[in-house]
């Protein structure tokens, strides 16, 4: 038995999230109600957001609840409820597809699984987790500014080469604002009730 | 190797980002609703999304990305946002016009 002062909280609570997210998304593929299917991936993306708290990325595990489950999976569950009807909310997929979909998932898995354990710099973890806690700064302010162009986490670059990187993230900040306005006047655009369209579709229909 | 007493690395967070990919590609690949394949694709950004974090926190390996990680994490949760938003109004024009969701029905352009 383990004695509980042995336990590293910090790989109980990663093992807990891991094994919600995985379950969850198992839960989202293998569920044919997609009312159900909305509810798992909820369950997957919050236990995800706890993956980044536990990583150091406290921002954007906040963001992964209010973008992700907050806004992205909100549109998604609205969707889910504008097309429920009885024959859509639970459609079965033919056995044969189970089989091919299988096969390729297997394939695609053992490729990750097996890149993932190749590198050793990836398999040793750092033993100086609590100490690194202590010292870290735990505001988003570095990230803001990163947005802004100014990298205040890598002033000291020493490597001539990466010098060039240490720029900030102004024009890929400017390019998504850009994008998510078109996005939305889109998104707008295409979601709107065409009543026209229904008046033509009714007009055709008396002709004929 | 006890799971509970040693310290996470990279690699669990790998895996973890893998499952989550591997899922949302045979969600995509298998779901016949237009929403299923959308929830399938907001799995794959989630499990990319883990890597980034992972490769860019200096909790796990001594020498990490940094905070690009965290940007890029940033960048695919807004663009997943927009991408939901755009799919979802033509999911849902696609079930105006022709009464379903299944996306097998969608073979109008079909040579």
């Amino acid at each position: 038995m383990i004695v509980l002062a042995a336990i590293n909280w910090h790989s109980f609570f990663f093992l807990f999230f891991a094994l919600v997210a995985c379950a969850a998304a198992m839960g989202v593929l293998f569920s044919s109600n997609v009312v159900r299917m909305a509810a798992y991936l909820i369950l997957s993306l919050a236990s995800t957001a706890g993956l980044f708290f536990l990583a150091g990325a406290e921002f954007v595990g906040a963001m992964q609840i209010m973008i992700y489950v907050g806004g992205t999976l909100v549109l998604l569950i609205f969707g889910v409820m504008l097309t429920a009807q009885a024959t859509f909310v639970s459609m079965k997929t033919r056995a044969g597809e189970w089989v091919v979909a299988g096969v390729v998932g297997g394939t695609l898995f053992f490729l990750l699984a097996q890149a993932a354990l190749s590198v050793d710099q990836w398999r040793t973890p750092r033993t100086d987790q609590a100490e690194l806690a202590a010292i870290e700064s735990k505001t988003s302010a570095p990230l803001g500014l990163g947005l802004i162009g100014v990298r205040v986490d890598k002033l000291h670059q020493a490597d001539e080469r990466l010098k060039q990187g240490m720029s900030g993230y102004v024009l890929p900040f400017e390019i998504i604002s850009v994008h998510l306005l078109v996005v939305l006047v889109g998104a707008a655009y295409l979601a709107r009730t065409k009543k026209r369209m229904t008046d033509v579709k009714a007009e055709g229909g008396r002709k004929v | 190797m006890n799971p509970l007493t040693s310290p996470v690395g990279v690699s669990h967070y790998l895996l973890v980002g893998a499952v989550l990919f591997v899922t949302g590609v045979v969600c995509m690949a298998t779901k016949r609703n237009t929403l299923g394949i959308l929830m399938g694709i907001e799995l794959v950004l989630n499990g990319a999304n883990v890597n980034f974090v992972a490769f860019g926190s200096s909790y796990l390996r001594e020498s990490s990305l940094g905070l690009d990680g965290q940007f890029f994490a940033l960048f695919v949760i807004v663009l997943a946002a927009a991408e939901a938003a755009v799919a979802l109004a033509i999911a849902l024009n696609f079930y105006n016009n022709h009464a379903t969701i299944d996306v097998d029905q969608a073979d109008e352009l079909k040579g």
